[in-house]
């Protein structure tokens, strides 16, 4: 019987002359020898009929006993004492079959013909990498813990929040000027600044559009914005069109309240704030 | 020393409180996992717990992509929107334990808040200045949610429930402006009304509905109380309810640029 080292080199050359690439020469070679190792060592458990010498002393040895496992149907026993060679052959699932499935082990074994089958599909197992044989559909992302990371961000923008907040409240009193009085009308009389816009386009259109279709058209058309606008894509290059409509909109209306709520006097006539003062108030 | 610490009473509380803490009472209170249950010390799986363990679990998820938490990315604006929205709550509940909606005595509480009621004046500039705010952050949170194009599918719907919750906080805001009852509030109210006046066909019965009268008067001060205080912060809870279950289930926050 040769020595694993002779195995080695014996399988090495075999493989070599067969054409296989360095790598997976080394790897068969290498696998040969520790199988011939492990056999070795394991000489309690001899291959009753398959010492066949051809170098891989532990491989028949493990198929003897899987083979009757496979065929009479899982005794503990053969399967137990099979494992150690199985671990070595990487034929484990062989080695201990369900009950009445002989299939995997039949497979394995390649029909139970003990000594042809050793060199098969599970040495290669040893050089295929695993991103060969598994689909990676969903890339892996950069996630990190809500808490503390998110958590802790949101409790300082909290903070600052209230903090300046408070300052605000300390320093400025909300406004409270004398009774109502429904026969003193103030000139001018003024909507709150977030109706100041709409306001303002009251001078220019007729009521009815300014009060009523205008806010209707802003209101339905943010509404239906995500399924007129088709564009997949979020990138800002992608979508210029959207952001220039939007940013049109937001500084039209952000120019209406800005006009109304600084630069419109007694009457709502328009006046400069630095020549007459403001008349506002929030 | 073992022996000293016998007698320590720091180690004494430190008993009591660990056979509190594994007692029925704490142990009803505080579920399976929690950190209240089993101490805190930082871990990933700790870290979790935190989350997954606690009311934070309807607001959060465990992780979240890294890029979402980005300041510059979101802004914090939804989420100080919210803050507000609770802040306000706080102060208005305040506010509201001083005020009378009738004619005839709410300008007189008005000024009592002002003078005699403590930090009645500071609450309220709170709550005035935060509605304010409030209104502000809601409007910002949108434009982001437009230029990040986080209104794109699976999210269109989330993107209409904001626009309602963007409707109500106004709506908010408007009915707030008329309880004062002063000149300010008043006219205001007045000109913001008058526009309602002009929708067609319907125009003159919503404004009836909405004043309770031809014109501003004490049933419009009651009808806006109960609406800012009562109604309209009901129905914009049930809307933050669905905007926030939808954040999640819409896969968090929307994807980078």
């Amino acid at each position: 019987m040769p020595t694993p080292d002779e195995i080695y080199e014996q399988v090495l050359s075999e493989e070599t002359s067969k054409g296989s690439s360095p790598a997976v020469a080394q790897a068969r070679a290498k696998a040969a020898r520790v199988r011939a190792q492990k056999g070795a060592a394991k000489p309690a458990t001899p291959a009753p009929e398959a010492s066949s010498g051809d170098g891989d002393g532990a491989q028949p040895a493990a198929q003897a006993e899987a083979q009757p496992a496979a065929q009479a149907g899982a005794q503990p026993a053969a399967g137990a004492t099979a494992r150690p060679a199985g671990t070595a052959t990487k034929t484990k699932p062989a080695a201990k079959p369900a009950p009445g499935n002989g299939a995997p082990a039949t497979k394995t074994n390649g029909g139970g013909n003990g000594a042809a089958v050793p060199e098969r599909v599970q040495r290669l197992l040893a050089v295929v990498k695993p991103e060969s044989i598994q689909k990676v559909e969903r890339q892996p992302m950069d996630r990190v813990n809500v808490w503390p990371h998110l958590m802790a961000a949101e409790f300082l923008a909290l903070l600052v929040v209230m903090a300046l907040l408070t300052f605000f409240s300390v320093a400025v009193d909300a406004p409270l000027r004398e009774l109502a009085n429904f026969n003193q009308t103030p000139n001018p009389s003024k909507a709150p600044w977030y109706f100041l816009g709409l306001q303002e386009l009251l001078r220019y259109f007729h009521p009815q559009v300014a009060g009523v279709t205008i806010p209707t058209v802003i209101i339905i058309g943010l509404m239906v914005a995500p399924f007129v606008d088709r564009n997949p894509s979020t990138r800002p290059d992608d979508r210029k069109l959207a952001i220039v409509l939007f940013t049109f909109f937001v500084m039209s209306f952000a120019v209406l309240t800005i006009i109304g709520m600084f630069f419109r006097g007694p009457g709502f006539n328009f006046t400069f704030p630095w020549y007459d003062g403001i008349f506002f108030e929030l | 020393m073992a022996r000293s610490a016998r007698w320590n009473p720091r180690e004494k509380l430190a008993e009591r409180m660990s056979s509190f803490q594994n007692g029925q009472l704490w142990r009803s209170i505080f579920r399976p996992g929690s950190i209240f249950r089993k101490g805190y010390a930082d871990s990933p799986r700790n870290r979790a717990y935190v989350v997954m363990n606690s009311l934070l679990y309807h607001l959060h998820p465990v992780k979240v992509k890294r890029h979402g938490i980005k300041l510059s990315y979101t802004l914090c604006l939804g989420g100080l929107s919210f803050f507000l929205l609770i802040l306000l709550t706080i102060t208005g509940i305040y506010l509201m334990f001083f005020y009378r909606p009738s004619v005839d005595l709410v300008y007189s509480d008005m000024q009592r808040l002002h003078t005699s009621v403590s930090f009645g004046l500071l609450v309220r500039n709170l709550h005035r200045w935060g509605a304010h705010l409030m209104v502000i952050t809601v409007f910002l949170h949108m434009a982001r949610v437009f230029y990040t194009g986080a209104y794109k599918p699976p999210r269109e719907f989330n993107w209409i429930v904001g626009v309602i919750l963007l409707l109500l906080t106004l709506l908010l805001a408007f009915t707030g402006y008329l309880l004062p009852w002063d000149q300010l509030a008043v006219w205001a109210v007045t000109v913001g009304t008058e526009m309602m006046k002009n929708s067609p066909v319907v125009g003159d019965q919503v404004q009836f509905a909405l004043l309770g009268g031809p014109v501003i008067g004490p049933e419009t001060l009651l009808r806006w109380y109960t609406l800012h205080v009562l109604f309209l912060p009901f129905i914009i809870v049930i809307f933050i309810s669905i905007h926030f279950w939808r954040v999640r289930k819409d896969g968090g926050i929307s994807g980078p640029l």
